[in-house]
């Protein structure tokens, strides 16, 4: 019995650890860059200009949020700028937000470490922590953005810098500008227009039912409709490259917890032999000898698993409340990849379900092994022992 | 009348390198409420003898006919079946199953023959009274003592109402005073029941009670007294 309900913790434990880290590497990526779902106009993905933008339009915002998976969309306007300050210059990506919805996306303002984060149609800048460094500029600084603006025209502009925030990827701390959406528009000349709609959903879940929902409304040949993945496939190829590695792991720590429940069932069907032998000398036929012991296994495997999920939750839980911190060369690769160096933990209900059942299986095979050794043993042989 | 016709029994064993014979040729016969103990040295083929009786060992030769069914030749399945309502074991160990109650092992063998919860009742009482254990019915086998589990193992033997009953040193684990309070008890239950004992024993005790003494030698009977 302690070695499945054992068996069923280990199993918990590895898999919630590597679902909740890919659920950490999604959730950094969808909220603080891409979305779940962005909505372009069709081809900016491939030639990411600020010529392939489209009209901000009140009617498409209403009607993408009427999806009732929908719980934010926000729209952006990105492109690349020189920064420069004093001597300093450096390539830097400029967004140009609605602060009050980015915020409730992703909690930008939250990141700010010093000075303050933008209000709506706010003239100034928030600029990256590093960047900042790199430029030697501080909160009531200036920069200087210049650029290429909507159809060739030079963008260029001085801002005033209202904050400096931190943000969890180094890549984007070395780089970013946030400007208001007006403003932004004002520097690229773009008029209302944006690049994106980056949209969030309620859950992960829904993405395909949601693309579908978007698409029913879009005309496809003025827009294109991305999920996540697309935009991300670096992170679904380290995903997937991770999982691989993780099914190998877990298939290891099968084995082992193979092994674990058939040396145990083995070991008590060695220690009741005679007592089988007892019961087929008095009358009891094999058979049914055989299929009570294999019940009684699964009513012993059941009741396992349910132990094991019962430990489980609460560990998992506070886990998935507190991740843990990770520091070191792990953090770095975690880092390069976009993702914090937190270890955190998933409770999604499928896994705990897949494993309790993978166990239970590991179980039912295990139990075979009695059927087996009453269906050869010699009773004479066995009564002697 | 006979209730056991052994003929021309032979077991060989063939495991090590030279074959072994340990029954050899045994001719005999056992009339319905017998009390009868085989004896004889370590190794004549006592224990072997009376496990070809209770259908536990197959025999190399030779056959044995139980009320005029040849159980050499019963299959598996028959031979289980046949053991269950036929014969009834008594072992030198005991061999009660130690997770169940005295009354469940009692009542256990009745269970497998489908006999129904009330009559089981009854009966596990009426025999727990013969064998001096009617209060210990809920206790399990590691709260009595070597002598009392020896008893239960009686009682179990006789739940199944078998032709006969075949004891394998049943006293070897017992001291003295349990030794003559179980063969009391089981000449008792031979006279009022007619039961058939059969037991294979080295203990002169038991020797002394038996009103037949086969003596084996070599895998032979060398001697049968009456």
């Amino acid at each position: 019995m302690t070695s499945v309900y054992l068996a069923v913790v280990f199993a918990l434990f590895m898999r919630s650890m590597q679902f909740g880290s890919y659920d950490n590497m999604i959730e950094n990526s969808v909220k603080l860059s891409t979305g779940h779902i962005q909505i372009h106009k069709n081809g900016y993905w491939n030639d990411k200009s600020i010529n392939n933008t489209f009209a901000n339009d009140e009617s498409i915002m209403k009607k993408i949020n009427s999806i009732e998976e929908v719980t934010t969309t926000v729209p952006r306007l990105e492109s690349f700028a020189l920064a420069s300050s004093g001597n300093f210059t450096k390539g830097t990506l400029v967004i140009g937000i609605n602060p009050s919805l980015e915020n409730k996306l992703n909690e930008l303002a939250d990141k700010i470490i010093s000075g303050e984060y933008l209000s709506e149609n706010d003239g100034s800048a928030v600029v990256a922590e590093k960047l900042a460094e790199y430029l030697h500029v501080t909160v009531g600084d200036t920069i200087i953005l210049l650029g290429q603006g909507y159809h060739g025209i030079t963008a260029a502009g001085a801002y005033h810098i209202k904050g400096i925030l931190k943000m969890p990827v180094p890549e984007m701390n070395k780089q970013l500008v946030y400007l208001s959406l007006p403003e932004t528009q004002y520097l690229y000349a773009t008029g209302d227009m944006v690049t994106s709609y980056s949209i969030i959903l309620s859950s992960n879940d829904y993405l395909d039912d949601s693309i579908e929902k978007l698409k029913s409304f879009l005309d496809e040949k003025e827009y294109e409709v991305m999920p996540w993945q697309t935009m991300n496939r670096e992170m679904v190829q380290a995903i997937e490259g991770d999982n691989a590695g993780g099914i190998i792991m877990l298939a290891i720590l099968y084995l082992i917890i193979g092994f674990g429940i058939f040396g145990t069932v083995m070991m008590m069907t060695i220690e009741r032999k005679k007592e089988f032998a007892v019961l087929v000398a008095i009358g009891m036929q094999r058979s049914k000898l055989a299929w009570i012991v294999f019940l009684e296994s699964l009513i012993i495997s059941s009741i396992s698993v349910i132990i094991g999920i019962i430990l489980s939750i609460p560990l998992l839980y506070y886990l998935h409340l507190n991740p843990i911190p990770l520091s070191g060369d792990l953090a770095k690769t975690l880092e390069q990849f976009g993702v914090e160096a937190i270890l955190p933990f998933s409770i999604d209900s499928y896994f705990f379900f897949e494993q309790a059942a993978i166990v239970f299986v590991l179980s039912v095979l295990a139990a075979l092994y009695p059927i087996f050794v009453i269906n050869k043993f010699t009773v004479i042989k066995s009564l002697r022992d | 009348m006979s209730i056991i016709k052994v003929e021309n029994l032979v077991k060989i064993y063939n495991s090590g390198a030279v074959p072994v014979t340990a029954v050899d040729g045994i001719n005999v016969e056992f009339e319905k409420g017998e009390f009868t103990s085989i004896v004889g040295p370590s190794g004549c083929g006592k224990t072997t003898f009376l496990n070809m009786l209770g259908g536990l060992d197959e025999p190399s030769k030779g056959r044995i006919v139980i009320d005029s069914i040849d159980i050499s030749k019963l299959k598996s399945k028959q031979l289980i079946d046949f053991r269950l309502h036929n014969i009834g074991f008594v072992f030198q160990a005991f061999n009660l199953i130690p997770v169940l109650t005295v009354k469940e092992n009692i009542e256990f063998i009745m269970q497998l023959q489908g006999i129904s919860a009330e009559e089981r009742e009854k009966r596990v009482d009426v025999l727990l009274e013969q064998v001096g254990l009617l209060d210990r019915k809920n206790d399990r086998p590691n709260k009595l003592s070597g002598g009392q589990q020896q008893r239960v193992a009686v009682a179990r033997a006789l739940a199944a109402k078998p032709k006969f009953i075949l004891a394998d040193e049943p006293t070897a684990n017992l001291d003295s005073k349990s030794t003559e309070n179980l063969l009391d008890i089981m000449l008792k239950l031979n006279k009022t029941e007619e039961t058939t004992f059969i037991f294979a024993t080295h203990d002169n005790r038991v020797m002394k009670k038996a009103r037949r003494l086969l003596v084996l030698e070599d895998g032979k009977i060398i001697k049968d007294e009456k």
